[in-house]
């Protein structure tokens, strides 16, 4: 039980990873209008298949809170099917931790694959994912 | 399903291998009636879930503390023979790889230090970052770290961050050997270089507790180890930060790669992923967890060395004079190659430990020579409103690898902590009961509530009473800062 659980949905796998980027974010910081899209990070993820792609994906932004302090706010995403699978291009927008603006909560420290499940149910893709915190 | 327990003693609870297909031993888990009723039905299926592993021998335990984890639960303890394929498994040790707890006794009284807790608190919490992204005095290059992370408390005391004795009081005197820093990512490094000297968030913090007379629960061997009624002292909980928790994910993702295809090994839960102990993949892990276990063991001796530096400027004296010493520092979520008997056989094992402490009893060569007689001294970390403890291991543990628990373990969730409690109120109230609280989140504060937790005492009692650890004193809280 120290651990956060979301279900993200989207017509699309952009859709999709946006909306579970978004609850992420949402676990460490309280309000997340308070996030200005004052810097830009583009990002590179190759991935087998669209399941280990949003696993990868909210792994990268962990990884940019904690080295770069990046919190983000904006997504701007395309997917691109490969021969090998699927690859994430992406221009992330945010800004760095400021403690005397934002409300931070607690850190991600990973996405678990304990109940991780993304599937496709008619034309939506759902997501279930449980965090550790 | 709940399991049909068969009552071994009044504090253990056997689960057999007929609840589960592929169980290879039965599950054990050491509770009071009423502790093993407040834990969670996901206990019951992950500790069965671990007994599937390949290679383990007799049980698979979980702590009176035990609550739901990923894979292995919250309190899960598992050896797997190494001669028999046994398997190393990263959700046995968590993503927080030394997660753990270090205790420092002090010269000082109650009547000393209340006049001026909260200078202290204030100076503490400026001094020990905490929470969300904070980041440390020590500013390392890449490196730099990564000789950090070969090296653990070692390289902190050579740079002047603690005392040479700090090193003898530690675990593995605070150095994993043949850890390999080729064996991290970069990006492990990436997240972790910063970090040294930071608490963290979530259940993370440290304490000024105080001694109770009438909670010193072994006078002689109190005494002993520098305890006295109405003394202070100072505990924190940590780990390994954003480098540990890198390299947990960095060698789950690539077990799951190779588990199957590789070593045809089939698992019921993602989080159990595995690989042979003997193979490169779990030789890999294996260093690369030790590289955590000693960025860990240096994040808590530069934060020892940040309270002495706090406590000699609040009462203008040096931090030895104050008796600033450290008591123990032990990890609770590490993996170890141990040596075991086993029916009679002493066998080498690879030891998981998650949520749960190792208790070596008297005589053990893992007991550090200070200790070698008593035991070696267990930390266990409480809610923030009920209070903490420190156990010795006794020889009766050898039950359960001479492990215990490490904390009071939740039975509320972070969600529906948050629900009922609200940061600010509880920090009102816990003035007003005398526990000074200092955070960066209140809302974060709300998820640590002591209601959110098993009763630290009952849980305690349970591993008494079963054999696996001693009680030594109980510790009050009467400051806290928050992560």
């Amino acid at each position: 039980m120290a651990d956060i659980a979301f279900e993200a949905t989207g017509k699309s796998v952009e859709e999709l990873l946006e909306s579970a980027g978004q609850a992420l974010m949402n676990t460490q910081v309280s309000d997340l209008k308070k996030i200005k899209a004052k810097t830009e990070k583009k990002i590179e993820i190759k991935s087998q298949n669209e399941e280990r792609l949003l696993h990868d994906f909210l792994q990268e932004l962990i990884f940019l809170k904690d080295a770069e302090l990046l919190l983000v706010s904006k997504y701007e995403m395309k997917i691109y099917r490969t021969e090998r699978g699927i690859m994430l291009k992406a221009t992330l927008k945010g800004e760095p931790i400021d403690n005397t603006k934002h409300e931070m909560l607690v850190d991600v420290k990973a996405v678990s694959w304990h109940q991780f499940k993304l599937e496709r149910v008619k034309n939506e893709w759902k997501a279930f994912v449980i965090l550790d915190v | 399903m709940k399991p049909n327990f068969k009552k071994i003693t009044d504090y253990i609870w056997e689960i057999g291998t007929d609840y589960k297909q592929g169980m290879l031993v039965p599950a054990r888990i050491y509770a009071s009636e009423n502790v093993l009723n407040q834990m969670d039905m996901h206990v019951y299926d992950q500790v069965t879930n671990v007994a599937t592993l390949p290679g383990i021998v007799k049980y698979a335990y979980c702590m009176p503390d035990g609550h739901s984890g990923y894979g292995f639960p919250i309190g899960g303890v598992a050896a797997m023979d190494i001669a028999n394929e046994g398997v190393i498994s990263p959700g046995g040790i968590g993503f927080d790889i030394n997660c753990g707890m270090r205790l420092i006794r002090t010269d000082l009284t109650i009547k000393d230090v209340q006049p001026k807790i909260k200078e202290l608190l204030d100076k503490l919490f400026k001094s020990v970052p905490a929470g969300v992204g904070s980041r440390g005095f020590v500013k390392l290059d890449a490196p730099t770290f990564r000789k950090v992370v070969e090296e653990g408390s070692e390289w902190c005391v050579n740079q002047g961050y603690g005392w040479k004795e700090d090193l003898e009081v530690t675990e593995l005197g605070g150095r994993e050997e043949n850890a390999n820093n080729k064996t991290v990512s970069d990006r492990a490094v990436e997240r972790g270089k910063d970090q040294i000297g930071t608490l963290g968030s979530g259940n993370h913090y440290l304490e000024i507790q105080h001694v109770k007379e009438e909670n010193i629960m072994d006078k002689q061997l109190a005494k002993k180890w520098g305890i006295f009624p109405d003394q202070i002292v100072v505990m924190f909980h940590c780990g390994s930060r954003g480098f540990g928790h890198q390299v947990a994910t960095d060698y789950l993702n690539l077990f799951l790669d190779v588990m199957e295809s590789k070593y045809k090994i089939r698992i019921l839960d993602r989080e159990l992923a595995c690989a042979p102990f003997n193979s490169p993949e779990g030789q890999n892990y294996f260093s690369a967890m030790k590289c955590a276990m000693n960025m860990s063991f240096a994040n808590r001796q530069t934060i020892l060395h940040r309270v002495r530096e706090v406590f000699s400027e609040v009462f203008q004296t040096d931090a030895e004079k104050l008796g600033l010493h450290q008591i123990y520092d032990v990890a609770h979520n590490r993996a170890s190659v141990e040596k075991h008997d086993v029916d009679g056989t002493m066998k080498e094992l690879i030891v998981h430990r998650k949520g749960a402490t190792a208790a070596f009893g008297p005589g053990r060569p893992e007991v550090t020579k200070k200790y070698g007689e008593d035991g070696q001294p267990v930390i266990i970390g409480g809610s923030m409103e009920t209070g903490s403890y420190l156990l010795v291991g006794a020889e009766t543990g050898a039950q359960t690898w001479f492990t215990t628990a490490h904390g009071s373990g939740r039975t509320m969730s972070r969600t529906e902590a948050k629900r009922r409690y609200r940061g600010d109120q509880l920090q009102k109230d816990m003035a007003q009961r005398g526990i000074l609280v200092k955070t960066n989140s209140l809302a974060g504060l709300a998820e640590e509530a002591g209601a959110a937790y098993k009763n630290i005492d009952e849980v305690i009692e349970s591993a008494h009473a079963a054999g696996i650890s001693r009680k030594v004193v109980k510790l009050i809280p009467i400051a806290n800062v928050k992560g």
